[in-house]
């Protein structure tokens, strides 16, 4: 088998949440200690990315998704756990050695209206990767590239000398695509790319995806938690729960048959347009936050089927029979 | 007798340079204890309509013509005064971001107290009773608890639960909500909504629900209403809306929806996106992206008609409407 584009073993991360020195100190059985307190956003997650694969990530706010993505992208630096790009770790890379996996990887962002400069023009957006990436390429060679790229993905290159505020937000997510795609990457990282527009513009933007993968075999990691379009467009589907992947599985091995109980019940919740009146599953409770490093699964609080072992010892990932990997002891010892 | 009606309805945002008109000829009624939905793309007007329902658009906005009827009551002409008496107790709102809506500086019983104790005269006692008995209602565990915290230390969805709550202490006929769960992760959302409509056909009371997700409003409403632009373009019940979708925007809508194609496939995208208030097309506003626009639908605007499914502003259902009438008279 060919070695997977990326791999992600491990990966942990955790914030501090008193940063400053000074309040990290407290009284503790009549002693001054000092104390960090920290939300752990990524708890042990592994995962790999074939070539050519769209991988989705989906989970409820809070479950280290975005974390997830920023941390592959190396936005912020992982606390343990490695990522390897091909055969190379890059996970401890500084931001020159990291530059080349810059034009590798790319990443698209939830809001058009924020992650384009409202004081650039599309042109000044987009030639600005180009011509940094490729010092070699004159001026004409440039603007060339630049009005391909924008009728690529749709959008006429006469309106390059416009600035973000004049596109609609369809557009400006298209645009937003085009800058990932400018330096040819081969990983495209897409953050809820598809949420804050409206449905008929979320059609046109997936589709614009999806031409591209086809086009450049490109890979995606695509978060979201919108599982309709997850069911449509994924190759694979990880869905997370308190900074851990907790089910693994091909797109229609997982909607047909879902095996985590955090999975069926996501599953039932989304209204779905059939008459089907199916009642959702019911959660007791809601995501709590991952002050404390859980120990036991995460899933524990809010699981019907928890019992002894779940609160004390974590599930490891599970290949079953279908192909999809689960971590629950209930599945693992056929309570469920 | 319809408990709402609205009639006529035009709704205008002034600006330096013109009027930009929000709602055009809006009309619906609405019955004692039924649910409908509005549902639209942003901008479409749908937000506009609810909060002009209780008179709550803020200047610039204004209400142009029109009329909005609570049972024999004329909205549109209320002093402030009438109007509060008319707000939160005949008809609630729910808004989309349960943060925004409470104040953070004073604890969840304070602000369902003083909401009971504005509207009608009785003791801190009987209403801290009410709003407890509200807080269980709405399935909160340990309502007493959480009659003195302050917003911040809940969670979303218990937030919009306590919205909910403060909505039904004065037993209101209409509640509005305007995307009552969109700032909700779905398995909260799933709760929220049976909630809302078990609470609804509990105790009776009419829901507007304002959404874009068609999902959501399947579950809840009986009729929805389609709005494209300031029109309502497509009203009727929702099960015949959703499977029989007569204008060609609540087509394309539903098309658009990724379940509505096989994996893998492209979807069936909606060309271009809807126009501003300011740059508003002639004729049929949806005209420029709809494919069987003809002539007519660049120059004229449709009436509302039935199609024997719903009713439809579209030239091309009227058209298919007269030939199947004409074809009957000459069978005769």
């Amino acid at each position: 088998m060919a070695t997977p584009l990326i791999q992600i073993s491990g990966l942990e991360k955790a914030f501090t949440t008193n940063e400053s020195w000074l309040s990290q100190w407290r009284f503790h059985r009549g002693k001054l200690r000092r104390h960090k307190d920290s939300i752990h956003a990524l708890n042990g997650v592994n995962l790999t990315i074939n070539q050519g694969e769209t991988v989705c990530v989906v989970g409820e706010t809070g479950c280290g998704k975005s974390t997830l993505a920023r941390v592959i992208m190396g936005l912020t630096t992982p606390s343990a756990g490695e990522i390897h790009y091909l055969d190379q770790r890059i996970d401890h890379l500084n931001n020159r050695q990291r530059m080349f996996f810059r034009r590798r990887m790319q990443m698209v962002f939830q809001n058009p209206y924020a992650s384009l400069n409202p004081r650039m023009t599309v042109y000044q957006t987009l030639s600005e990767p180009i011509s940094f990436h490729n010092p070699q390429l004159s001026q004409s060679q440039v603007d060339e590239q630049i009005d391909e790229l924008l009728e690529s993905v749709g959008i006429s290159a006469s309106s390059s000398d416009r600035y973000p505020h004049e596109f609609s937000g369809g557009q400006r997510q298209r645009i937003s695509l085009a800058r990932a795609l400018s330096v040819e990457p081969d990983f495209i990282v897409a953050d809820e790319p598809l949420s804050a527009l409206d449905v008929s513009v979320q059609a046109q933007v997936l589709n614009l995806m999806m031409d591209k993968q086809e086009e450049r075999n490109l890979s995606y990691l695509f978060i979201t938690h919108d599982l309709a379009v997850v069911e449509h467009f994924a190759t694979r589907v990880a869905v997370m729960y308190l900074g851990r992947i907790c089910e693994l599985a091909p797109t229609k091995t997982l909607f047909s048959a879902p095996k985590h109980p955090y999975t069926r019940a996501l599953l039932s919740a989304i209204p779905r347009l059939d008459s089907n009146t199916a009642q959702p599953i019911r959660l007791i409770g809601e995501v709590p936050t991952p002050v404390e490093k859980p120990i036991g699964c995460v899933f524990q609080a809010r699981c019907p089927y928890a019992n002894q072992r779940c609160y004390e010892h974590s599930p490891a990932m599970t290949l079953q029979r279908d192909g999809s990997s689960v971590a629950c002891h209930a599945i693992e010892e056929g309570r469920l | 007798m319809n408990l709402l009606s609205v009639s006529n309805l035009y709704v205008n945002f002034h600006t330096k340079e013109r009027e930009l008109a929000a709602l055009i000829d809006v009309s619906f009624t609405l019955n004692r204890g039924e649910r409908i939905a509005i549902v639209g793309e942003s901008g479409a007007g749908k937000s506009v309509l609810g909060f002009s329902i209780v008179n709550l658009i803020g200047k610039p906005g204004y209400i142009e013509s029109g009329s909005i009827k609570l049972e024999n009551k004329e909205l549109t002409k209320m002093s402030l005064r009438q109007l509060q008496e008319v707000r939160g107790k005949r008809i609630a709102m729910i808004f989309q971001d349960p943060m925004m809506t409470l104040n953070p500086v004073l604890t969840i019983g304070d602000q369902l107290v003083e909401t009971i104790r504005s509207h009608t005269k009785i003791s801190y006692k009987d209403a801290r009773n009410i709003a407890i008995e509200k807080l269980h209602h709405v399935q909160i565990a340990s309502p007493e608890k959480r009659f003195n915290q302050y917003p911040h230390e809940l969670s979303g969805g218990m937030r919009q639960r306590v919205i909910i709550a403060s909505v039904l202490l004065l037993n209101p006929d209409i509640i509005i909500a305007d995307e009552p769960t969109t700032a909700l992760d779905v398995t909260i959302q799933a709760e929220i909504l049976q909630l809302l409509l078990t609470i609804c056909r509990d105790n009776g009371v009419a829901l507007v629900l304002i959404s874009h997700d068609l999902g959501v409003v399947s579950k809840v409403a009986e009729r929805t209403l389609v709005m494209y632009a300031g029109h309502v373009v497509e009203e009727g019940p929702t099960l015949e809306i959703i499977n029989d979708p007569q204008h060609p925007y609540t087509q394309g809508l539903l098309n658009a929806l990724p379940q509505m194609t096989l994996p893998g496939q492209r979807l069936n995208q909606i060309q271009g996106s809807m126009p501003s208030l300011a740059e508003r097309p002639s004729g049929c506003a949806f005209h420029p992206r709809c494919p069987y626009a003809t002539q007519k639908c660049r120059q004229e605007q449709p009436n509302f008609i039935y199609s024997g499914v719903s009713s439809v502003a579209c030239f091309l259902v009227e058209d298919m409407l007269n030939e199947f009438a004409e074809q009957d008279q000459e069978t005769h």
